[in-house]
């Protein structure tokens, strides 16, 4: 196992180990991978040591360390209200308090499973994923980020090292809600986060993100385009909750059917962006 | 894999400790099989069931996730360094007079879930009690003296006592 102490050093790591090398984070699920026999990795490169990674800044935007935990977002003061309070849901949902102080946000995006539940709310808020590699840094939107089921666009001898969060600017705000049986330890049926902007009671900008209803998070892109620069009424909610269904293709299995989810989309998109409207107009809900 | 094992250092119930691991050993299985600390319970190995709750620099955590070397130089705290060998810790207390262990597999990671959440809560309310113990599964289903126990422990816990 190797021990990096800085950004750099795991580069380094990973270049010379290539695609035998495994970065661990939280370990959440990489444990039950390596555990299951699933993933059986020459060398295992640990995060935990690199303190630059666990960085939350609020400054104009967030910019959100890859190894920040979901107990964070759950409980930093600065996610608590407005356009960030999604982003703090989606945190408070992941697994138990023993798994929340484990789990990345990094870890969540890599693992790149349809149902992470971090994945919405920074999808609704136009994150940028910062990524490091040997020829130094690039910057990818998070909507290009991840292509299937488990898979992103990072190299072998690459590491996401921040998830960069545009100022969403005043009166914007933000809401996640998921589906699931129970409410600890489960994984999302259907999950959706939004975000809206407002200026002179109109909607200037709008994000709904969908999980576990394609084989990736989706926006629902007509929705969006039916709220801009629209007075956000309950009627025009109802309507974008219809369309944003037209953006999930989900599948059935034993957590739910296709009707089921198709339906949950259209449920927790009109709750999700009546909340988000709300709290755009500076409400605590 | 390299099964070279790597030498480390942690605060292990505040006594310093070096231990050598393999390199992809969990913390709960060099606590239990190395330093003989048996209270940490493996249940599922998934971190769905809690039983192998401990406390890294003071948050509760599933230690069946967490590699050995994660914990390097930091500090773990088992339910065999919650209270003494003198005097129980206060929910330790409460669970005995409630009669709340049944079978008891789940017990000591319920009582380190409870102190990580009386720490950060010091009176919790029984709603926060019950999300404060959600990833800890007691197949006896006993939550209800639970409930009752951490919050008559809670309202003994001096504030800021961990
Ligand atoms: C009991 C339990 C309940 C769970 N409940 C939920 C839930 O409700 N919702 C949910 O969304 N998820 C859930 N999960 C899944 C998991 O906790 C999350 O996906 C978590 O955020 C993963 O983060 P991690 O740091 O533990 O990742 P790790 O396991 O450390 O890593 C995951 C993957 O990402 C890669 N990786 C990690 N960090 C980086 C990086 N910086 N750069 C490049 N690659 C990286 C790793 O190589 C690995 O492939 C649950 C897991 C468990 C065990």
């Amino acid at each position: 196992m190797i021990l990096p102490g800085s950004v750099k050093e795991c580069v380094q790591a990973l270049a010379e180990h290539g695609a035998a090398a495994k970065l661990v984070a939280g370990g959440t699920d990489l444990l039950p991978q390596l555990k299951n026999h699933l993933l059986k990795p020459g060398v295992v490169v640990d995060l935990s040591g690199v303190a630059t990674l666990k960085k939350l800044t609020a400054d104009k935007g967030l910019r959100i360390g890859a190894a920040v935990t979901a107990r964070e977002l759950e409980r930093d003061g600065r996610l608590a209200t407005g356009a960030y309070r999604g982003l703090a849901e989606s945190g408070a949902l992941v697994g138990s308090v023993q798994v929340r102080h484990l789990a990345t946000v990094g870890g969540n995006i890599c693992n790149a499973a349809p149902s992470a539940d971090m994945i919405p709310p920074l999808l609704a808020l136009d994150a940028e994923a910062v990524i490091a590699g040997p020829r130094g840094e690039r910057r990818v939107p998070l909507r290009d980020f991840i292509t299937g089921v488990r898979t992103t666009v990072l190299g072998a001898d690459e590491l996401l090292v921040e998830l960069s969060v545009p100022d969403p600017g005043p009166h914007s705000g933000g809401a996640y809600l998921r589906h699931t049986p129970r409410r600890e330890l489960d994984i999302a049926v259907v999950g959706v986060g939004s975000q809206v902007t407002l200026a002179n009671g109109v909607c200037t900008k709008a994000r709904i993100a969908l999980a576990a209803v394609a084989p990736t998070p989706v926006h629902a892109r007509a929705a969006e385009r039916a709220l801009e620069g629209q007075a956000l009424t309950p009627q025009r909610i109802e309507e974008a909750a219809k369309l944003a269904v037209e953006a999930a293709r989900p599948i059935s299995d034993q957590r739910g059917s296709v009707e089921f989810r198709r339906h949950l989309v259209r449920v927790l998109t009109r709750r999700t962006l009546t909340t988000a409207l709300a709290r755009a107009n500076g409400g605590q809900a | 894999m390299n099964v070279r094992k790597q030498a480390m250092t942690l605060t292990l119930n505040d006594e310093l400790v070096e231990v050598l691991v393999k390199p992809y050993e969990t913390l709960l299985d060099t606590l239990r099989e190395t330093l003989g600390l048996t209270g940490p319970k493996e249940g599922c190995g998934t971190g769905d069931c809690g039983a192998c709750t401990v406390h890294l620099d003071g948050k509760a955590v599933a230690s069946c996730l967490v590699l050995a070397l994660q914990a390097r130089n930091r500090q773990v705290r088992t339910i065999e360094g919650l209270g003494t060998d003198d005097t129980l810790h206060p929910l330790q207390d409460a669970f005995v007079r409630h009669g709340v262990p049944q079978c008891g597999f789940c017990i000591p990671g319920v009582l380190m879930a409870a102190a990580a959440l009386l720490a950060e809560t010091p009176r919790p309310s029984d709603e926060e009690i019950r999300y404060g113990i959600a990833g800890n599964l007691c197949r006896c289903t006993g939550y209800t003296k639970m409930v009752t126990a951490i919050a008559e422990a809670a309202a003994a816990v001096p504030q800021g006592a961990r």
